[in-house]
């Protein structure tokens, strides 16, 4: 039912694709291959300006993380207000071939993550600002 | 071993580290200076460049109002944590160019209680990296820790051993913050902040300043009977492929941290190695940023820190004595003062001045290092 509707997200140039199957976008060097996240208009690598908007892969694996057990201060998180503050998890994806995310993950028990573990994307409300969504990564079974 | 290029460290001012209800950044900026310079015997008027900034406390230059409307060249620098290595840098090209003989740099902060709050449009990233809870630096450290103890075999034992030594150490500092030694098992059972990272382990934002006064060629020996030799100093920002603060994505593909490049380069310019260093601060925002700073700037291996900091190697008796006047985990991190406080300490215990705190064994060859955000870093190597 909400497959193809219109994704209010945090960011429209970060996230594409549908609620259910959610892209993240980059871009691709055009000269040396080079991925990046979020899309720019040059490549941090090789200083082409000959770069193309470019998915990213959905999956991937933790290579590290943190739980994030304070209250970020606000501005600039949104949801501001120490008492309602639950602690949240932040981890680095690797996508195999192309780039290292940052990203919240959807866990955040420290005794739930490990680095290497299959990751997944996924939409997660954003904090005091529940009707619009960001991307988030979820762990996944191996052999899923 | 002083030629007619050299350029020394000629005078040390301080202005406690802490909290300073009442006093500005920049007054405490401009006690600093005088200070220095009244420990080089001149005055203001006597100094022909200075440089200097803050980076939450206003502009450096403005403190010409409160030291004295002389016309002095003043250039305000900003870098982050690397403010004080900016200033240093700037002064020391003035100095080697002959276009100064007698220079000042000052660092000064005054932060609000609390982690940094910095704002992702003022360091080229969308909002929506602060306002989904990304933008912390204490989130980079921890993530960078994590990953490197499961490289490198570091125990969280080693963590807290780093927070241990810099709370001893700054308690033998007078200009220090936090002066009250906690346990390894303190540290471990302190609040957890960012796992590993617990509330011992990391610093906090804070006030100071520091001045130094440095001066080239035949003017070192009018101005000081105990010159510190500024051997070299380097600035480098980031490559592609270093794990550096505020990255939304890093390249799979890796390279040196801009703390590694920064080394290098002020180690071949001094001709002096990493292993001729005898006491050395580096930058501990956290634990964890001394244990890869260690191994980032050469001091040691990657790896080594497990053995070296276990067997109290970097403590005040030990064969590398690191952060001796307690790093930022004790003196705290007003960002505009922190590179300056290195080189200040370096000063002090080559010239055999850090009392209570004095490395027992000779020191000939001091070493600093500063990081910041969003991937800068500044070196500097000192002699006798």
């Amino acid at each position: 039912m909400t497959e193809a509707r219109h994704l209010q997200v945090i960011d429209a140039a970060l996230i594409g694709g549908t609620e259910d199957q959610p892209k993240l976008i980059g871009s691709e060097c055009e000269r040396c291959g080079t991925v990046t996240f979020p899309r720019q208009r040059s490549c941090p690598r090789c200083t082409s300006e000959e770069v193309h908007a470019h998915e990213l892969a959905t999956r991937g694996t933790l290579w590290t993380w943190t739980i994030q057990c304070f209250a970020p201060k606000a501005p600039p998180y949104l949801a501001g207000g120490v008492q309602e503050f639950e602690p949240y998890g932040v981890g680095y994806i690797e996508l195999p071939g192309e780039v290292r995310v940052e990203a919240r993950l959807t866990e955040s028990d420290p005794d739930r993550l490990r680095i290497g573990m299959p990751m997944e994307l996924t939409l997660i409300p954003v904090p005091g600002a529940s009707d619009t969504l960001t991307f988030a990564f979820e762990p996944v079974e191996a052999d899923e | 071993m002083s030629g007619g290029d050299d350029v020394a460290v000629v005078g040390l001012g301080i202005h406690q580290f802490g909290r300073h209800d009442g006093v500005s950044g920049l007054e405490m900026g401009a006690i600093a200076a005088r200070r220095a310079l009244a420990s080089a015997g001149i005055e203001w008027q006597d100094i022909d460049f200075a440089a200097g900034g803050s980076d939450a406390a206003g502009n450096a230059d403005t403190s010409v109002s409160i030291l004295g409307l002389t016309g002095v060249p003043f250039i305000n620098v900003k870098n982050g944590c690397a403010t004080g290595g900016s200033a240093l840098t700037t002064a020391h090209a003035m100095l080697v160019s002959g276009a100064a003989e007698v220079a000042l740099v000052v660092g000064f902060d005054k932060h609000p209680r609390g982690a940094f709050n910095p704002l992702p449009g003022e360091w080229g990233i969308g909002s929506w990296y602060g306002e989904t809870g990304l933008m912390l630096t204490t989130q980079f450290f921890a993530m960078k820790i994590q990953r490197y103890m499961a490289d490198h075999g570091i125990s969280e034992s080693t963590l807290a051993k780093v927070a241990a030594k810099a709370f001893v150490n700054g308690s033998r500092n007078e200009n220090a913050w936090r002066r009250t030694p906690l346990s390894e098992a303190e540290i471990l059972a302190s609040r957890m902040v960012n796992h590993p990272l617990t509330q011992y382990m990391f610093c906090s934002p804070g006030e100071g300043a520091v001045a130094l006064v440095l001066a080239r060629g035949p003017r070192i020996k009018a101005l000081t009977r105990t010159p510190v030799y500024l051997r070299s100093v380097a600035f480098r920002t980031r490559r592609f492929g270093s794990f550096e603060v505020f990255s939304p994505s890093i390249p799979i593909e890796s390279a040196p941290s801009a703390t590694t490049e920064a080394a290098a380069a002020a180690f071949e310019e001094a001709g002096i190695g990493p292993g001729d260093v005898d006491v050395a601060q580096i930058q501990d925002t956290e634990s964890g940023a001394e244990v890869m700073h260690l191994a980032e700037t050469g001091l040691c291996q990657h790896g080594e820190q497990e053995s070296l900091i276990q067997s109290g190697g970097t403590e005040l008796g030990g064969r590398l004595p690191i952060n001796t006047d307690g790093g930022c985990l004790a003196c705290g991190e007003p960002i505009g003062a922190s590179g300056l406080r290195q080189v200040h300490e370096i000063v002090l215990q080559l010239r055999g001045e850090a009392g209570d705190r004095q490395v027992p064994k000779e020191c000939r060859v001091g070493f600093t290092q500063v990081y910041g955000a969003p991937g800068v870093s500044a070196c500097t190597v000192l002699t006798v």
